[in-house]
């Protein structure tokens, strides 16, 4: 036995008997050579591509780099910026850049482009309502969150809305007990009335309190205990405070009103159909811009000549009614993307119109339309700054004002660049939340 | 055995209406239908009693009369003498002038990109993933400013061309000349005989098409295939080549000529114009692009590797395969997007380009303050507009959408 072993390891003596440690492969089967020659050289197509995309890259990146870099940041006026830059050309600091940003005016007028003129001191009041915006919209944005913070989702508009416009604590609370009033018609009065009339009378008896009982309730309360905060007028809002009210107004309002369009538009009853129908294709086939012009020019001939509506909430009206077409549509979408036998076993379980809807097809429904109603929340959002041309000081037409001093006159690319910038970071961060969500949906629905 | 027996015989009552659901349907339509009517009838009366209250009526005849404001783009013949009529008929080609530019434009951006987005090759793919978010993710309306104000500010003024060792140059062997005015380029000046050349390019056009519907009807009988590509290219150029020549030159270019303070003669592109129209196609392009990928993707992997198998060549795949099946998921949000792209071009009113609603929704409402008339006619427009976009395109969508039994 051993002789063999010793025969055959003199024989093979090219055998190796210890295993060799692993070898890096090849350059260029391996790490970034590879990787460019697979992802960048492939063909001569594709090289010629990455060759124009480098370029183009490059033409940018040289063009803008040092403009954004070399940026003066202190300095009060355009003509002191250009006095800074004189001198460090004449210092010979960087003889080849002879254009630099003037970053100064952000630091000079950021206040006026978030806030526009809502008083200095009470900034605190908007960033008090952000803050309690973004805890109320938590438990819907992540169901991770504790439940019961929905009734912080609930109050929150009024809270925003008193902190935002101050004024009498008294207004808000008022409103929000006729939203009580409604709930507890629908939640109570479903068993002695039945529930078309509950229904009628959640949507009735809330309108007629509003109408008649709740201005001189309001007054009675604050001659007994004015409480509230010293009011701002709707004037003094502007910039990014301007864009989220209206944006946040529009998208929580025009929620409500999309669902019950696009019911009205699935729905059998072919008056409440068709009404639905032109409601939506008019509101959608005709531009914003329109709407607004029609909301700051016309919308006065519409209404009693007592009433007098201040123009933000015109503003506000009108951009409600617009994203709840789209938001409609959506939810149409997400309604008719739902199997029959969900409608087929609300009915065998005996479930009413209301119930089924509640309990059963919406909040499928809605699940599946998220992504699409994101999107529209998106778009409205943006179209925020259209209401420049109706005379509102939004961060574009603010951008204008500080452009129409004689300090910042022919200053254009700072300002668009951080508008632009704070525009995308917001909307960014609304389309990734909507891919999330529609990563995480797709497990559950299939 | 199920036994049907007649629903019981009782006499009608009146709270039947609203617990039977025979009645309940009627019911609720009938007082959805008062209320709606009540609502319309409030809103009709508050106009009446506030349009009274305002001396004014509701009277369309301000279309008739003098419009007295001049238009710097017009289409049709228009002077200050003209009607408030015509005054919107020049806005409403204009509207459709950038909208129909504006959807050629974006298609082409949008599905290139999108296409790109997809190319195995990353740094165009991020590129593009750059261009779409950038252009997705910021207000139209910031877009078209920047763009106007990249127009208007970092271009020559029309004296730099002047000169011997000029600042400026015109592009393009001194033909187009970009300026802070807006582009000039050569227009086509049209002689005598340009009727017959325009009918015979025309007609090459239909040659063209008539003869790829004989080449597809001989491949389908015979299997034998023609060089379409080729012979289409040679009927485009060829005849009307020839004809160009045999007639004299009928045609002939109008060059832009730098006089006075501003170019004279040729085209003038306005900078309000170009800004309009190369914002709204690269924002609703950056849209485009992600339909476009979507749709690439919605096909099944094995498609393509079916034909592959099949021999078939990658451009044969993407035409014969692939894309006339993303194109059934492309097309629906396609035309929402040149609905919105038709529907933004309203936001011209950034750059001062004359649209419908400079002329007939601005100055024309503000010289004869019938705003209820304006508005309302300038709704219609765009809504007849829309209705006829979306109709046409969902006749092509039927076309080539599956047919499924």
């Amino acid at each position: 036995m051993s002789e063999i072993h010793s025969e055959t390891s003199t024989h093979t003596a090219y055998v190796r008997t210890e295993m060799l440690p692993e070898q890096a492969p090849p350059i260029t089967a391996a790490g970034p050579v590879k990787w460019v020659r697979e992802n960048l050289f492939s063909s001569l197509g594709n090289g010629i591509m990455t060759i124009l995309a480098l370029y183009v890259i490059y033409y940018i990146l040289s063009h803008m780099l040092g403009w954004v870099v070399m940026g003066i940041w202190d300095a009060d006026s355009l003509s002191e910026c250009r006095e800074i830059r004189d001198g460090f050309i004449a210092d010979g600091r960087w003889a080849e850049h002879t254009e630099v940003a003037c970053w100064a005016v952000l630091g000079d007028r950021w206040h006026q482009l978030l806030f526009g003129f809502y008083p200095p001191e009470f900034y605190w009041r908007p960033i008090l309502s952000l803050v309690i915006f973004g805890v109320a919209l938590a438990p819907v944005l992540f169901d991770s969150v504790n439940r019961k913070m929905l009734i912080l989702t609930i109050l929150a508009p009024f809270i925003c809305y008193f902190l935002l416009w101050g004024g009498s604590i008294w207004g808000p609370l008022v409103v929000a007990f006729g939203f009580v009033l409604g709930f507890a018609c629908i939640k109570y009065g479903a068993l002695p009335l039945g529930a078309l009339l509950s229904t009628l009378a959640a949507i009735l008896l809330p309108l007629l309190f509003w109408l008649f009982l709740a201005g001189p309730i309001t007054g009675v309360l604050n001659s007994i205990a004015p409480i509230g905060l010293e009011s701002v007028d709707s004037d003094d809002f502007g910039g990014f405070l301007l864009a989220f009210v209206i944006g946040a107004a529009g998208i929580i309002l025009s929620m409500p009103l999309g669902v019950v369009l696009a019911l009205g538009r699935q729905s059998d009853l072919f008056i409440i159909n068709k009404f639905s129908v032109i409601f939506i294709e008019v509101i959608r086939g005709v531009p914003l811009i329109v709407w607004l012009f029609t909301a700051s020019l016309l919308l006065n001939y519409f209404l009693p000549p007592s009433a007098n509506f201040d123009l933000m909430l015109r503003v506000i009206i009108m951009v409600t009614l617009f994203s709840s077409a789209y938001i409609a549509e959506v939810i149409r979408g997400g309604l008719a993307a739902l199997p029959r036998g969900q409608y087929e076993g609300a009915d065998s379980l005996g479930l009413n119109y209301w119930q089924a809807m509640q309990l059963i097809i919406l909040p499928q429904a809605l699940k599946i339309s998220i992504p699409g109603i994101v999107s529209s929340f998106i778009g409205l959002f943006k179209d925020t700054t259209l209401v420049v041309f109706v005379g509102l000081s939004d961060p574009i037409g603010f951008s204008n004002l500080i452009r129409a001093t004689t300090d910042w006159n022919g200053i254009y690319w700072e300002l668009f660049i951080f508008i632009g910038l704070c525009f995308f970071i917001c909307c960014f961060g609304m389309s990734r939340y909507s891919q999330y969500l529609e990563r995480k949906l797709a497990t559950g629905h299939r | 055995m199920a036994t049907l027996t007649d629903p019981p015989q009782q006499s009608f009552q009146l709270s039947q209406l609203i617990y039977d659901t025979r009645y309940r349907s009627t019911t609720i339509q009938v007082v959805a239908f008062i209320l709606i009517m009540a609502g319309i009838w409030w809103l009709g009366n508050n106009v009446v009693t506030n349009l009274a209250a305002r001396g004014k009526d509701f009277d369309f005849g301000f279309l008739g009369s003098r419009a007295g404001y001049d238009i710097n783009q017009m289409l049709v013949e228009y002077s200050n003498d003209s009607t408030h009529a015509r005054a919107a008929l020049v806005g409403i080609l204009n509207t459709l002038l950038v909208a129909f530019l504006g959807c050629i434009a974006a298609t082409i951006i949008g599905v290139t990109a999108g296409v790109l987005r997809l190319s195995k090759n990353w740094i165009v793919g991020r590129l593009m993933t750059v261009y779409v978010e950038g252009f997705r993710n910021i207000p139209l309306l910031l877009w078209i400013i920047v763009i106007f104000a990249i127009m208007t500010e970092a271009t020559p003024q029309p004296r730099d061309f002047r000169g011997e060792d000029a600042e400026a140059s015109m592009i393009l062997w001194d033909s187009v000349a970009i300026t802070n005015r807006g582009i000039f380029m050569p227009a086509p000046q049209w002689g005598a005989n340009s009727l017959l050349l325009v009918a015979i390019f025309l007609a090459s056009i239909v040659g063209i098409f008539v003869y790829r519907s004989m080449a597809r009807k001989k491949q389908e009988q015979t299997g034998a295939q023609s060089p379409v590509f080729l012979v289409g290219l040679a009927l485009f150029f060829i005849p009307t080549l020839i004809a160009y020549f045999i007639l004299g030159r009928p045609v002939t270019l109008n060059y832009p000529e730098l006089g006075g303070f501003n170019f004279s003669g040729g085209l003038q592109l306005r900078n309000s114009f170009i800004a309009l129209w190369f914002a709204l196609s690269l924002y609703t392009g950056a849209f485009i692009a992600e339909i476009v990928r979507a749709g690439i993707l919605a096909v099944n992997k094995g498609q393509t590797e079916a034909s592959s198998a099949l021999g078939m060549r990658p451009n044969r795949t993407m035409n014969l395969v692939v894309l006339p099946q993303a194109l059934r998921v492309i097309i629906p949000p396609l035309i929402s997007q040149y609905l919105n792209l038709t529907k933004n071009s309203s936001l011209a009113i950034a750059v001062g380009y004359m649209d419908v609603r400079a002329t007939l929704g601005g100055i024309t409402v503000n010289q004869t303050g019938r705003e209820l008339e304006g508005m309302l006619l300038l709704g219609l427009f765009y809504l007849i507009t829309s209705l006829v976009i979306s109709g046409g395109m969902n006749l092509y969508n039927n076309s080539v959408k599956l047919q499924e039994r």
